[in-house]
This record gives structure tokens, sequence and C-alpha cells, in this order.
């Protein structure tokens, strides 16, 4: 009994004397969700880097003599083509590697853009107050009432299809999130003693904006982003499985079930294979995300 | 109350204005709408004179006063991919997306509801556990292959649902399930984290004092103030699944106003596909009115702004 009271003792003495920084990584080593986040999306990132060194064959290499060759878990598999071969004849895994630098790309790229705007309109809009706040708030509920898929579709598809075009339109219309939580501590933090004490040395907007508020905000914007980035890598397969994205023959998850979506009820792996990769990477990167949010503020936990 | 009634239907018809701008605008200088109407293979000739005899060649100001005056008499255009009026298409279409949203809704707030109240009931308990993590891992899954590999098991593999076409109620099951699932997650957390502060409440805990019995607690004190902040997610929810049927159906083959859209996206119909995107915008602006008079009734806290 005594000994177990010594010991809390010690850990509650020795947690006291972290710095902030040493809390948070002893946060993170008991966090399993952003453990397994971090190392899920970081594998994603690396094979979509390296994808042509790791991809064991040229993905848009067809064989028609190879068609439609089961995994390697089937009795008919082979060791040469490990999640087999598309109707076409080209090495399934190989297509999945490339289709990772499609997804991260076009998630990557679509939620920077997203941020880039969100986060400039929530930052103004939350430290002038008044009517620019009330034409920003304005704005984003005109946003919130667009049907975005729907319009991102109709929009990409008319402008033609292209990585570019995915990430514009896609960014354009994912902003609003960014703006909200900008905004709302934007609000908050412009109030506080250190930005009145900034201002009182003779700091300027610009400067209280960039230097005080922004660095504070950095944290809860990464959150967003990776939130943000799973809706888009989503949208963008979506986008894709109904031919208005991706353009063939390059590899895209959406749009290799789109191509599977006709042989699926004899090879079933054509359809499940990319939808796993999908959904393993939407999960590791929403649950980076709120593995984030733990590790740096605990108390927004719920 | 009368004010605050009053005061939302303006802001909704400021939005609803620059709305259908900003659709007209988006849609019409993404590409240009005579050579869209002549098709991939029409001369330059021929895609002049289609400019003027539709009237692209006028200014867009003129063209969009144009197109929401006649919008704002009940006249939709004529569609040139269908080659009937607009009005005829979303009437013809509507009851199958209305039909899909309402059962999808269903499904939202029947599992959304249950799941989140259980796990408030012991934060931190299996159930509570299995509850988040059933949401986040729902999170994750693109509705559209959720469908596939629903016609895959139920449609194919043990045959209990058909998987294409609206011709009778066990064709709306499945769209169902695929599309009430992705709201299933946000209306969860919010109810579970609207319960739990909301049980920890002097209220409850006088109610509790009195002697209640904990399930006259459970529904007739708590879940009532713990279902506010649900009630505007579900208003915002209908709106989304208006959007999102532009998958699901296109999935399971149902003759609604999201396949619709899509198939006159790719026929490069801007008349129908711009009035479908403000049709769904209306219909979300009209739903969030709602929600905010019916929030404003039901806590007249909401009414001060």
């Amino acid at each position: 009994m005594n000994t177990t009271a010594t010991a809390v003792a010690t850990m509650a003495d020795e947690i006291i004397d972290l710095t902030p920084k040493d809390r948070m990584i002893r946060r993170a080593k008991s966090h399993l969700g952003f453990q397994f986040g971090a190392i899920i999306v970081l594998t994603f990132a690396l094979v979509a880097i390296f994808a042509p060194l790791v991809a064991p064959h040229d993905p848009y290499l067809q064989d028609l003599s190879n068609r439609l060759v089961p995994p390697v878990w089937n009795s008919d598999g082979t060791w040469t083509h490990i999640l087999g071969t598309d109707q076409l004849g080209r090495d399934y895994l190989s297509r999945l590697i490339y289709g990772a630098r499609i997804s991260m790309g076009v998630g990557l790229g679509a939620a920077t853009l997203g941020c880039i705007i969100g986060v400039s309109i929530g930052l103004v809009a939350g430290y002038m107050g008044g009517r620019i706040d009330q034409g920003a708030s304005f704005l984003l509920t005109c946003q919130l009432a667009l049907p975005s898929l729907l319009l991102a579709m109709a929009l990409v598809f008319f402008v033609g299809s292209s990585v570019t075009t995915l990430v514009v339109v896609l960014g354009v219309l994912h902003w609003q999130y960014y703006m909200v939580v900008t905004r709302t501590l934007t609000r908050q933090i412009r109030s506080l003693e250190y930005v009145s004490a900034a201002r009182s040395i003779g700091s300027n907007d610009r400067q209280v904006l960039f230097y005080e508020i922004l660095p504070n905000l950095f944290n809860q914007i990464i959150v967003v982003f990776s939130l943000e980035m799973a809706v888009v890598i989503i949208h963008e397969a979506s986008l894709s499985f109904l031919g208005v994205g991706v353009q063939p023959p390059t590899a895209s998850w959406g749009l290799m079930i789109a191509e599977g979506k006709t042989m699926m009820y004899f090879q079933p792996f054509l359809v499940t294979v990319p939808g796993v990769a999908l959904f393993l990477l939407v999960l590791a990167v929403n649950l980076l995300g709120d593995g984030i949010r733990d590790i740096t503020a605990p108390e927004s936990r719920n | 109350m009368l004010k605050f009634i009053l005061k939302r239907l303006a802001l909704g018809l400021a939005v609803a204005f620059t709305v259908s701008l900003a659709t007209f605008l988006m849609l019409n200088l993404a590409a240009d709408p005579a050579s869209m109407v002549a098709g991939e293979d029409a001369t330059q000739d021929a895609i002049e004179q289609i400019r003027v005899q539709f009237g692209f060649d006028r200014p867009l100001y003129v063209r969009f006063f144009e197109w929401i005056g006649n919008v704002a008499t009940g006249d939709f255009g004529d569609s040139y991919y269908w080659n009937q009026p607009v009005f005829d298409l979303l009437i013809h279409r509507a009851p199958v997306t209305l039909t899909l949203a309402a059962g999808s809704l269903t499904v939202t707030v029947g599992v959304g509801l249950t799941l989140g109240v259980l796990a408030a009931l012991k934060p931190n308990g299996w159930l509570d556990r299995f509850a988040l993590s059933l949401g986040t891992a729902a999170q994750a899954i693109p509705n559209f292959w959720l469908g596939l590999i629903l016609i895959i098991l139920l449609g194919v593999m043990f045959p209990i649902f058909p998987v294409s076409g609206d011709t009778s109620w066990k064709h709306f099951v499945l769209p169902c399930i695929v599309l009430g699932t992705s709201a299933v997650p946000q209306v969860l957390r919010l109810t579970r984290t609207g319960m739990i502060e909301v049980l920890g409440s002097d209220y409850i805990r006088t109610a509790r004092a009195k002697g209640f019995r904990p399930r006259q607690i459970l529904f007739r004190h708590a879940l009532r103030n713990a279902l506010l902040p649900v009630v505007s997610v579900i208003t915002i929810q209908i709106g989304y699944k208006l959007g999102g049927s532009v998958i699901t159906e296109t999935v399971f083959a149902l003759n609604g106003l999201g396949r619709l859209a899509y198939e006159s996206i790719l026929g490069a119909d801007i008349p129908t596909v711009q009035m479908l995107v403000f049709f769904f915008a209306l219909i979300f602006i009209v739903l969030s009115i709602l929600g905010d008079i019916l929030n404003a009734w039901l806590d007249p806290r909401m009414r001060v702004e």
C-alpha cells in the first residue's frame, strides 16, 4: 500500500517536471489511434513517393494473355502478381501503388488550397469583426448551402477532367471548416493579454496576425487539415468512380473500382482490394487527426 | 418570435439569390455553353450559329437575370439533352429521391440516436467504445464502395434484396442503408456528447433525488435537451442526403434526381444541372430555416442573437 503511494507520488513529480513538449510525447506514446494512423499514413506516403521503386511491374503494361489472374491467396494465384491482374492484364498491386499517388496528391493539394482560403477568410473575419465578419459569415452560409459533391462533379467534367482541375475544384469547395475554426479561435485570442502586449510595443495588424495569432492556431488547423483531407480523398475516389475524375489509363482507386465493377461478381477482389486501401487510408488520416487533437489539446476531447 | 422568423426568412432569400448567382456563373464560365450544345465534332460555324440561336452571345448578367426571373415565375427552362422542360424532369424524378432521403434519414436517426444514447449511459464502457469505433469506421467507408459490397453480399451471394431499379420498397432497402450510414457518425457523436453533458447536470441530479425512475429521467428529462443540437444537424443532413443521392442512385440504378444530375452532367446539359444544383441548395436553405425556427421554438434561449 505504502509502496503504491510512493510510486504514484514519484510519477506525479515526474509529470509536473515535464515540459509541455515532453507531455505531448508522453501522450503520443500511449495513444494507440495516433500511432496506428501515423504509421499507415507514413507507409502510404512513402509508397506513393517511391512508387516506381516499390511497384513490381509497370502499372500501364497490358498483357492480354494474363487477364484476371486471381490474387495470391486464391488457389490459382501466383507470386508474380501478388494481387492478381485486372481485365487488361495489368498488375493490380502496381496499379494500387500508383493509385496511392493520386489519392495522396489530390488529398494534400486540395486540402492545402482549402486551408489557405479558409484560414485567410477566418483570420480576417475574426480579427476585424463587424461588417467584414458578417460578410464572411454570409459567404459561409452560401457555401454550406451548395451541394458540393454535385457541383464538383459538374465543374470538373465541364472544365475537363485532370488532376489539376480536381485539386482546384475540390480545394475551392472545401474551405468552410477551416474558416469556422480559425474565426472562432481568432476572436478568442484577439482579446488576450499577449496580443495587447504586442500591440503596445508597436506591432501593426499584420504583425499581430502573423506572429501572435496564426502560430497559436497551428495545432487546431492541422486537425482540421487531416479531417478535410480524408473528405477530399473520398470525394476524389467518388468522382473517379463515376467517370468524371481521373481519366483512364491513370491508376486511381476510384477508377479501379469502377473498372472492376463489371467483373465484381466473378472476381470480387477487383472491387474489394482498392476499396480496402481507400478505407485504410481514410481511416488512418482520420485517426491521425483525432490523435493530434487529443495530444495537443486533451481538454477539447469531446 | 415573429421578428426572428422574418429575419431568418430575409437572410434565406439573400443566400438563395447569391447561391443562384454563384451556380450560374461557375457553370457557365467552366465551359463554353455553345460548344457543349453543339457537341465535340461540331465545326466553328455550327458553334457560332448555336451561340446566336440559343442567345449565348448575350452578356452573362443578361442571361442570369433572364434565368432567375424565369425560375421565380416557375419556368425552369428547357433541357438541351432530354428535349423537355426541366420542370417536368424534376417533378417526374423527385419522388424516388424523396423516398430515398426519407428512408436514409430514418436509418441515420434510428442507428445514430440509439447508439449515441446507449454510449452515453456508460462513458468509456464497452458499448461506448464499440459505438465510437463503429462511428470512426463508418466515417472512412466510401459510400459507393459500401454500395457495391452490399450488392455483392446481399444482392448476389445471399439474394435477399434486388440491387437495381426502383419499382418496389425492397429496392430502396440497400440504398437507404448506404446513404443513411454516411451520416451516422455525426449524429452518434453529437447525441453522445449532448447526453453525457445533460446527464451530469444539476437538474438531472435533482430529478434523481426526487426519486424518478431512470427510464423516466432518460426520456422525459435528459433526451429532450440533448436533442437540441441534433435537430439542426438533422436538417443539414437532409440537404446532404440530396447531394449524396448522386452516388447512391447511380450505384443502385434508381431513377431519381441524383441520377438525373449525373446523366445531365455527362450530357453537358447546363440548364438541368444548374437547376438541380440550385434546387438542392434551395431545399437546404428552407430546411435550415425550418431547423432554426424549430430550435427557437424548443429553446427560447436561441431566439436572442
